[in-house]
Parts: structure tokens; C-alpha cells; sequence
């Protein structure tokens, strides 16, 4: 996945961190076949590895996995062709720079401290993914406590710490070296994604699609005699897969990346990467689980136990670089946001420092890396509004007569409308995900769309 | 440039895909597999680096 993104530093390293806050010139743009394989890479990281495994051990059948995730995606990358692109193609500004024109600067920065934390979260059960991988080697267990600030043992937790302190100092060294390593490994960790997936088959002494299927049923049997019986039916995987990065779509986080395009074909971009990571990656590591299940009874998703098993250490090696090219850029990028908290003289690491140790002290905790199918629905439900307002500040300020890019006409820096429009939406997605225990995906939608309202219902009523 | 492009390209497609396929195909024992796979995993990582470098 999502989850991203990681190698989206890829493209601001092209760009040399110019144009941040001008539109991308013609002579730097970029056909749309440029951007098939820079998403190729993006979307088969760590959390591949993780999220995969977390389908069957919801009770998904296989049939459903199969078809929801191949719907699930073409609505995705749609969502990426026809709301992300043209936006992006016709303004060529970032997000936060776009953002900043219609929300003002210190709204702004509210945002990247949110979208920081939210990184934060996601670096953290990267890192709890590396440590399963090099605990393996030490013989260090790794299990997931019931309650979601439950330890493991104290020897991974240890491991956690490590791995979080030397992805930290990666990180705040800078992260070009990181990036350029992932674009090597990417071609690499898709075939090892691929090959897992078979081993795991004939682990499971697959010979047929009926055999596939008894073998999967039977896990989900043995999942549910120990879990309870949960429901992950056909439409809840078709909108968690649609909504995963829902942050990067409707959330326009991906204008950054298409304000290099030449046209707007350049938002079938995602459409190789989203195949290869959220669906063959995702379906193979599943396969893993079920292997695993099979062989030894234990339902845990550990993704190192799970690649050791089935390719021996070069699925160790495939977890470790698959959660530390994941992990390191998204610390990389929350201790950008973070900077803005720091005063002015303060060193340019200090926001990546801390970044990190929010990151490793969120992967002390196995159970928020188990809750990874919530928590990137969660992702999208705060972030993905705020898509809404520059959707609607793009298509309609116009024909609705209200003003366009109001934070820049009017030189504010808080453009409060807008922070109505973000939260109001946010909050109450929030409650009936927390109090009424809604599925996190479900509220992309809804919250995007009450954004959209609420700004267009605020801006005219404003007289704006 | 093009043998190392050639020797990081069949490290992935034989030694990686070609021989988790032989493996579930019964062909070739499960430690060897795992004892190959590894070897097209260095042979990447010390080939790639130098003929991506030279594109990029």
C-alpha cells in the first residue's frame, strides 16, 4: 500500500524540491508511462506484508478476497484517473501548496502535524514488521497481546527499540540513500512476494483450486474457533481496497506526485503498482498465513515467522527491507511535518528525531500493527476531507460564484471555513468509528462527500 | 553494463521465480530452493546498483 508511500520521495528528489510553491514547467513533465513505474514500486512495501495475512485472519473467503480486491482496485485507480488528475494536471501545484491557497498557512500546518502523527503510526508498525524478521535469527517470539497497548515479550521489544533508533538515525542522516536503495529492491521484493505465494501453496500441498479452497476455509475455521466468528464479506474488502489510500486519492496527497504530468493518463499510473501490491502481494502473503496455519496451528500474523517458513532467509531479508524502506521514508516525511513545531534555529533533524520516537514507541506495540486493515481506513477518514474542499475549490468556486482559493485572495492564514468543513466531517466519522465500532473504511466516503457540502454551504452562506 | 543487466535480471527470473516454481512443481527440493533464492538475492543487490546508477 498503501501506506505508503514511500518512494514518493522518488519524485521530490527529481523535482530537487523545486516547484514547491510554483506550478511544474512544461519542460519538466513527465509522460503518464513514467509514472507506472515509479507506483510500481510504491505500493509493494511492508505493509504488504502485513495486511495480507490480516484478511484471512478476519474470516475473508478466498472468493471474495479474489473479487473484491480486483473491483476494489479498478475503483481506485478510476478514483486516482478522474478526481487526483485532472486537479493535478491543471493547477501543477503540491497539496500543501494548494492547500496553503485555500486554507492559509497556519491551517496548514494543523494538517501536516495531523497527517505527521497519522505517519507516525504507520512507521511504527513498519517497524514492528522489521523486528519480526531479525528477531527470527535470535529466536525472540513475537506475539500480539489482546489489549492494543499490550507489550510483547521483553526481548522483542528490544528488538523494536533497536530497529526504531537505527531507522531514526537513517532517517535523520537523510533519506536519498534510502530511496535510491528502494528503487533497487522494489523489482526484487515483488518477484520474493510472488515466490512466497507459491512456497506457501506448496506448503499447504495445494494441487488444485478445490484444494486452495478447502485449505483456506480451513484456516479461516481454525482463525474463527479461536477468535469468534467475524464477517469480512465481498463489499467490505471491495471499499477497504478502493479506500486503503484513500489519503492519496481522494485525499489529493497525490497531487504532489502528478504535477509532473503531461496529461491526465498520468493517473493510470497506480494501475501496475496497485495489481502488484494490492492484490498479488496481498493474496500471496495471505497464502503465508494459511501455510502457517496449517503446519503449526498458530493463527499470529508475523510476517518474519511466515517468510522464514516458506523462503527461508531471503523472506527475512525481503521483511526487514520491505518495513525499512517503508518505515524510513514515512519518518522522514513526519519529521517534516513536525519541524514546524520546532523554533526556527532548532537543528533540521529535531522533527525527524522525534518522529522516530514516536514511531518506535507506536511499534512496541504488536497489536497496532495487527489493527492495520483499521487503522488505514482511519488514515483516510481524517485525511481524505480535506480532498473534498480542494475538489470543490477547483470544480465549483467558479460556477457556484464564491471565491476560489479564498486564503490566498484574502490573505488569511486561517481560513476557518475550511476547518469546518475538515472536521465536522472528521469528528463525527470519528465517533461512529470509536462509539459505534463502524469500519473504518466506511467513513471515507461519507465524511469526503459532507466536506464537500459543508464547504459550498459555508462559502456561499459566508457570501465568499 | 548489459551482462550486469543481463546477470541481476536472470538472478530474479531464474534463481527467485523459475525455482519457486520448479520447488512447487516438485522439481527441486525445498532447501535448495531456499539456498538458491538467496543467491539471486546477493547476485541483485551486487549487480543492480551499478547498471540502475548508469541509467539513472
Amino acid at each position: 500500500m498503501a501506506e505508503y508511500q514511500e518512494n514518493l520521495g522518488a519524485i521530490d528528489d527529481a523535482s530537487g524540491g523545486e516547484y514547491e510553491r510554483t506550478p511544474v514547467p512544461k519542460s519538466k513533465l513527465k509522460g503518464w508511462k513514467s509514472f507506472l513505474g515509479m507506483y510500481a514500486g510504491e505500493h509493494a512495501a511492508g505493509t504488504e506484508f502485513m495486511i495480507g495475512p490480516l484478511f484471512l485472519a478476519a474470516g475473508a473467503s478466498l472468493q471474495d478476497l479474489i473479487f473484491g480486491l480486483l473491483l476494489g482496485n479498478i475503483l481506485a485507480i478510476l478514483t486516482w484517473r478522474y478526481i487526483v488528475a485532472p486537479i493535478a494536471v491543471s493547477s501543477k501545484l503540491t497539496l500543501y501548496y494548494q492547500l496553503e491557497k485555500i486554507a492559509g498557512k497556519n491551517l496548514v500546518k494543523i494538517y501536516n502535524v495531523v497527517n505527521g502523527i497519522l505517519f507516525c503510526f504507520l512507521a511504527g508498525a513498519m517497524i514492528t514488521v522489521s523486528a519480526t524478521a531479525v528477531g527470527i535469527p535470535f529466536n525472540v517470539s513475537f506475539s500480539v497481546p489482546d489489549s492494543i497497548f499490550g507489550l510483547s515479550s521483553g526481548a522483542f521489544s528490544m528488538i523494536v527499540v533497536v530497529v526504531g533508533l537505527v531507522m531514526t538515525a537513517v532517517a535523520a542522516a537523510g533519506y536519498n540513500t534510502v530511496s535510491k536503495f528502494a528503487n533497487i529492491a522494489a523489482p526484487w521484493m515483488i518477484i520474493v512476494f510472488a515466490v512466497c505465494g507459491i512456497s506457501a501453496l506448496s506448503q499447504m500441498e495445494v494441487d488444485s483450486w478445490n484444494s486452495l479452497l478447502t485449505e483456506w476455509d480451513k484456516g479461516i475455521n481454525v482463525v474463527q474457533s479461536i477468535n469468534g466468528k467475524v464477517d469480512f464479506g465481498f463489499w467490505k474488502i471491495v471499499i477497504f481496497s478502493w479506500l486503503c489510500n484513500a489519503a492519496m486519492h481522494f485525499g489529493m496527497a497525490d497531487l504532489t506526485i502528478m504535477r509532473f504530468a503531461k496529461d491526465t493518463r498520468a493517473g493510470w499510473g497506480p494501475s501496475i503498482g496497485m495489481f502488484l501490491g494490492h492484490y498479488m502481494a496481498w493474496i500471496c502473503a495471505s497464502f503465508m498465513l494459511a501455510a502457517q496455519i496449517k503446519l503449526t496451528g498458530d493463527i499470529s500474523a508475523n510476517p518474519g515467522a511466515m517468510a522464514w517458513s516458506v523462503v527461508g532467509w531471503t523472506g527475512i531479508i525481503c521483511v526487514i527491507v520491505a518495513g525499512w524502506t517503508t518505515a524510513n521514508p514515512t519518518i522522514y516525511r513526519a519529521g517534516l511535518a513536525f519541524q514546524s513545531l520546532f523554533p526556527v534555529k532548532s537543528k533540521a533533524y529535531s522533527g525527524v528525531i522525534l518522529a522516530g520516537i514516536v514511531a518506535t514507541a507506536a511499534g512496541i506495540f504488536p497489536s497496532l500493527s495487527g489493527k492495520l486493515l483499521d487503522f488505514v481506513g482511519l488514515y483516510g477518514a481524517i485525511l481524505g476531507p480535506m480532498g473534498g474542499v480542494i475538489f470543490v475549490n477547483h470544480y465549483l468556486a467558479k460556477k457556484m460564484n464564491f471565491t476560489q482559493d479564498y486564503a490566498d485572495k484574502k490573505e488569511t492564514g486561517f481560513n476557518t471555513t475550511v476547518l469546518l468543513a475538515w472536521l465536522i466531517p472528521v469528528a463525527l466519522g470519528l465517533y461512529f468509528i470509536f462509539a459505534q465500532g463502524l469500519f473504518p473504511a466506511y467513513a471515507v466516503i461519507p465524511s469526503w462527500l459532507a466536506s464537500c457540502v459543508l464547504y459550498v454551504v459555508i462559502m456561499k452562506f459566508k457570501k465568499s | 553494463m548489459k551482462i550486469l543487466k543481463l546477470v541481476s535480471g536472470l538472478s530474479i527470473v531464474v534463481l527467485i521465480l523459475l525455482v519457486g516454481i520448479f520447488s512447487f512443481l516438485g522439481k527441486i527440493e525445498v532447501t535448495t530452493m531456499k539456498m538458491l533464492m538467496l543467491i539471486g538475492t546477493l547476485l541483485w543487490f551486487v549487480t543492480t546498483p551499478f547498471w540502475m546508477k548508469e541509467q539513472e
